[in-house]
């Protein structure tokens, strides 16, 4: 329950970082909160032959609102994409939950992001854990790699090379793994806010499932719908998390949603066709089956509760 | 070949010089280093919260720091919260009062963490006391009276 030995570097800027990780590639971990890593190291899972601390470095903590610049992003994944008027969240990798979780920015502006946070782990790992490093990890089970998907957020990717921006969708290539080289580090998240307009107005809902407040979640629903002025669905989006190697999209559940007015028949319909959508892994806290049942129970529920209450 | 960093830590105050290696936890480092064996080791993964530590004022997990990562930061653990060895902290005494604990084990993890809860929220719900307390175990008291513990802190003022 030790740690195996290894090289320890605090990086004393971004630039060192980056420098330190194109010297050892896939030997060296960046050691961002550790509230992943260092278990992992721990229990020997994880044994990096160099660990780049990045807590030292200062400017990779930050939470903005700006608008959009851009980023030379020419496809959002959005229906619209972002105009030059509208807002995007600019959120610092090493920026750590306890400060997502109070900001009054994300809780205004992005309240998918500040709805999921107090299901994130323990207080106490909340204030050491990052959103950069919680992404990195590539958890499925975890929380935030499915919120970001649901929100078409952005992470820009640094390397002594350059920088290139990658869609969450492209992000998350299979379990613990991401699309990020092996000399690059995630340094931003970028999430487009929606803003009410005639064209649609969008309301989210983060739900989840643990047999202890805390614990991975069995199952965990983020959903996003747009409605039009009308009330008609002109985009729905029902991402899962521990529903697969990767966080989870529901398409074709959500796209039984678009161009409805929903009722009561399409919410059921959305259920059952996410029941068998997902790929759930199981394990001995819940079955597949298991995990099928409460992804269906908390697709109604989330969508229920946005219509219902979130308009 | 021992990767040796010197570390230098202000723990309860009083700033300590040590060497260590880089793969030694900031929890052994409390115990076996400082020989401040008052915070407790549990799982070593994070989960149980018996090692519980103020970090820079906020409670974190000293099983899943590294010892050099202490360098030039601030630390408190459960021997800091009070210097006359015949009074306890408030927070101490209220879990006397309550009965708050029976093997102990988990209780300095909880001390520490609910020192820093306290001081965010004075006037907590019964409902935010055991959200707080999530992230500790303790396997004989079932709770009831180490949420009663924190509680009695309100009622007190």
């Amino acid at each position: 329950m030790k740690p195996a030995a290894f090289k320890y570097i605090a990086a004393q800027s971004l630039e060192h970082a980056l420098t330190l990780k194109a010297e050892y590639g896939d030997e060296a971990k960046f050691l961002a909160g550790g509230q992943s890593l260092v278990p992992a190291m721990n229990l020997r899972v994880a044994q990096p032959g160099v660990l780049v601390d990045l807590n030292p470095i200062t400017g990779l903590d930050f939470v903005g609102l700006r608008i959009n610049e851009g980023l030379g992003i020419e496809d959002w994944g959005l229906t619209t994409i972002p105009n030059p008027q509208s807002l995007i969240l600019h959120i610092g990798a090493m920026t750590r939950y306890r400060t997502l979780e109070r900001s009054a920015e994300i809780a205004a502006q992005c309240p998918l992001l500040h709805e999921t946070m107090p299901h994130v782990a323990h207080p106490q790992i909340r204030n050491r854990g990052t959103l950069g490093g919680n992404l990195a990890h590539a958890d499925p089970a975890s929380e935030l790699p499915v919120v970001m998907l649901v929100l078409n957020a952005q992470f820009k990717a640094q390397s002594v090379r350059g920088e290139r921006w990658i869609a969450a969708r492209d992000f998350f290539t299979t379990i613990f793994t991401t699309a990020l080289a092996a000399d690059e580090m995630l340094t931003e998240i970028a999430i487009p806010l929606s803003t009410d307009s005639d064209a649609g107005r969008t309301r989210t809902c983060f739900m989840e499932i643990a047999r202890r407040r805390g614990d991975y979640a069995m199952m965990g629903v983020a959903t996003s719908i747009t409605l039009n002025a009308a009330g008609v669905c002109t985009n729905a989006k029902l991402g899962y998390l521990n529903a697969g190697d990767t966080p989870i999209l529901a398409t074709q559940a959500a796209q039984t949603l678009i161009g409805q007015v929903i009722g009561d028949d399409h919410i059921r319909a959305a259920a059952a066709i996410a029941h068998d959508e997902i790929q759930p892994p199981g394990n001995i806290h819940a079955s597949v089956a298991f995990q099928r049942h409460l992804a269906g129970v908390l697709t109604r529920r989330a969508i229920k509760e946005i219509l219902e209450f979130r308009f | 070949m021992k990767d040796l960093h010197t570390i230098t830590t202000t723990v309860n105050g009083k700033t300590y010089t040590r060497e260590a290696e880089s793969r030694m936890l900031l929890s052994d480092f409390i115990r076996h280093e400082l020989g401040l064996t008052g915070t407790h080791v549990g799982c070593e993964y994070g989960v149980c919260g018996a090692c519980t530590i103020l970090y820079d004022g906020h409670p974190t997990r000293s099983c899943l720091t590294l010892a050099v990562q202490a360098n030039n930061h601030t630390i408190e653990t459960v021997e800091g919260l009070t210097t006359d060895p015949n009074k306890l902290h408030p927070l101490q005494q209220s879990f006397q009062d309550a009965h708050g604990l029976q093997c102990g084990y988990c209780t300095p993890g909880i001390l520490m963490t609910m020192k820093a809860f306290l001081a965010e929220n004075p006037n907590p719900s019964e409902t935010e006391v055991r959200e707080a307390l999530s992230g500790n175990l303790c396997r004989c008291t079932g709770y009831q009276h180490i949420v009663d513990a924190i509680l009695r802190m309100k009622d007190e003022g």
